[in-house]
């Protein structure tokens, strides 16, 4: 069975953003994906040991003492972003186990490239206090100033490398 | 009136309302091909530019929906969450994640789509995001004061500039469509180098779309914002209970319980006139004119008060007062008082405690002891958080 093609771009953003719309209408702020996964990692860590949460500022702030990380409208709606993926991708016949890559490299290459990018961006995402939907899409659409400089250095910092690392993807 | 606030309607609720609009969110991710790396990292050389259109085309549609709401006053955009500016942390962290995005090829929420559409390397980059996330909270502590420096609670491009809300928008409109004319063209002479080169934009839908969008621009610059005034004539029914029930008018005994707090920082405007705040005023105390209630720059500094911080305004009219409020009320200052009766019981009420020898201009915490304790009934309550806070923090 042949997936279907993406939809139009431009549509796809008009897509985006009524639900981001939607969402600063019904919850005041915008859309968000990384609040959530700083909560799962102290959420796994809280499962390990929960006397490093407590002590940790940065962590317990989430999840110390009686406090539930995963207890969080964020984590909600990084729930359903997954579901809304899943059911797209099945309906598009694009659930497929696969790994996408360029044509020059090895899938283990890939995916230990896709693991330090993770980390990059996990660090990264906290460091500016949110990630490419909840700075430069949700501040980017109520014009603040902080995630319209956060925005630019994004696109700027992926083409100062993209040359260099131009064989992952080409 | 807009924003809704779901939390109101109990737990289960606003958690069914996030995950739908993560949902949706999710689901048009996926359906414009953002759960698939190569896709995504197709931006950076030049060759599809799906990421800056769908991107910038969403934050255009969002941003005039939300002004031309706000613009015919029904959305009340004070209350929306504003991420706040930390400039240089913001830059740093954002070129992170740029070199992040071309080698790992997602940002965190592209990931989750890809992870649920079985790609292994999303998979892979979303736990990475995760050990990301640790590394950070386990070193924050050793560069915590870069990390908090450079810091504004709700700066907009238009204060940056010094543009009106409107003409902002317009701006922001005009800088979306050059970069859709350019993606268009970036993409056409990659994609086929050989074809003589055209400025024209074939797709008569695109062109419709691209002067609607400034249309609504334009419209939203000149109907412009509403007024202080006009604002409460929309939302002011929400706070009206407050001001019937009194709830916001502080006894002068627990305005001096809250100065002496060192916890809290006050702020009192005293709208008397000048002679009579020249006569006699609170040491603590600026002198405000009504108009200066409207002011941008005044009512930008009152915004930018910290969660423990306290505006208390001070004139012996009440009618006054509640005008003022209403006024500041609406442009999003929070923890907003009114002086009960103003000034006019200040002297009266302090009178018996005159042995104590104080200055009637900042009465010490000590002479707070001299009054039973149910004197007044305590009206300040900080709320903890200014608005609903960012899904990131």
């Amino acid at each position: 069975m042949q997936s279907k093609p993406y939809i139009n771009p431009y549509l796809a953003g008009a897509l985006l953003g009524v639900v981001l719309f939607s969402a600063f209408a019904l919850t005041h702020s915008g859309l968000g994906a990384s609040g959530a996964i700083s909560r799962i990692q102290v959420a796994a860590t809280a499962g390990v040991a929960q006397s490093h949460v407590d002590r940790v500022g940065y962590f317990a702030a989430v999840g110390g003492g009686d406090r539930h990380a995963l207890d969080h409208s964020s984590v909600m709606m990084l729930v359903g972003t997954f579901a809304g993926g899943l059911l797209s991708a099945w309906r598009n016949r694009r659930l497929k186990v696969e790994v996408c890559k360029g044509p020059q490299i090895s899938n283990t290459t890939r995916l230990a490239l896709a693991l330090v990018g993770g980390v990059l961006m996990g660090f990264g995402a906290r460091f500016a206090r949110g990630c490419t939907s909840g700075q430069a899409l949700s501040g980017g659409a109520v014009l603040s100033a902080g995630s319209w400089v956060f925005m630019f250095a994004v696109f700027g910092g992926a083409y100062l490398v993209a040359w260099f690392v131009r064989k992952l993807w080409n | 009136m807009f924003p809704l606030d779901m939390a109101a309607h109990g737990k289960s609720i606003n958690y069914a309302t996030f995950f739908a609009i993560g949902f949706g969110f999710g689901t048009v991710l996926e359906l414009a091909g953002f759960g698939n790396a190569r896709k995504l990292a197709a931006q950076f050389y030049l060759k599809d530019m799906t990421v800056l259109k769908t991107m910038f085309t969403g934050i255009l549609t969002a941003c005039l929906l939300i002004f031309f709401t706000a613009s015919i006053g029904y959305l009340d955009f004070s209350k929306i969450f504003v991420n706040q500016t930390y400039l240089w942390p913001g830059l740093i962290g954002g070129l992170v994640m740029g070199v992040g995005f071309v080698i790992g090829g997602y940002c965190p929420g592209t990931s989750v789509v890809s992870a649920a559409s079985f790609k292994l390397d999303g998979i892979v980059f979303f736990i990475g995001t995760i050990l990301g996330a640790g590394v950070f909270g386990e070193t924050v502590d050793q560069f915590s004061g870069f990390w908090n420096a450079s810091y504004t609670e709700r700066l907009l491009l238009s204060d940056w500039f010094g543009w009106s809300l409107g003409a902002t928008v317009v701006g922001v409109t005009l800088l979306a469509l050059t970069f859709f004319y350019a993606a268009e063209k970036t993409e056409q002479y990659f994609r086929t180098p050989d074809a003589p080169f055209s400025w024209k934009i074939g797709n008569r839908v695109y062109v419709a779309s691209a002067g609607v969008a400034l249309a609504v621009a334009l419209g939203i610059w000149l109907n412009g914002q509403p007024t202080p005034e006009q604002k409460w004539q929309h939302i002011g029914v929400q706070y009206q209970s407050l001001l019937d029930k009194r709830e916001v008018f502080v006894h002068p005994l627990e305005y001096v319980k809250t100065w002496n707090d060192s916890a809290v920082k006050l702020v009192t405007l005293d709208l008397r006139p000048k002679a009579e705040f020249d006569a006699f005023h609170l040491d603590s105390a600026q002198r405000v004119t009504f108009d200066q209630l409207a002011d941008k720059d005044f009512v930008f500094e009152l915004d930018q008060l910290p969660p423990q911080g306290v505006v208390v305004l001070v004139t012996n009219d009440e009618a006054e007062a509640v005008r003022a409020w209403q006024r500041l009320k609406v442009q999003g200052v929070t923890n907003l008082y009114i002086l009960e009766h103003g000034l006019r019981d200040w002297e009266p009420l302090f009178s018996h405690v005159a042995s104590l020898h104080f200055d009637l201009a900042k009465p010490p915490a000590k002479v707070l002891e001299q009054f039973p304790k149910d004197a007044y009934t305590i009206k300040i309550k900080l709320k903890t958080s200014r608005r609903a806070a960012g899904l990131c923090s």
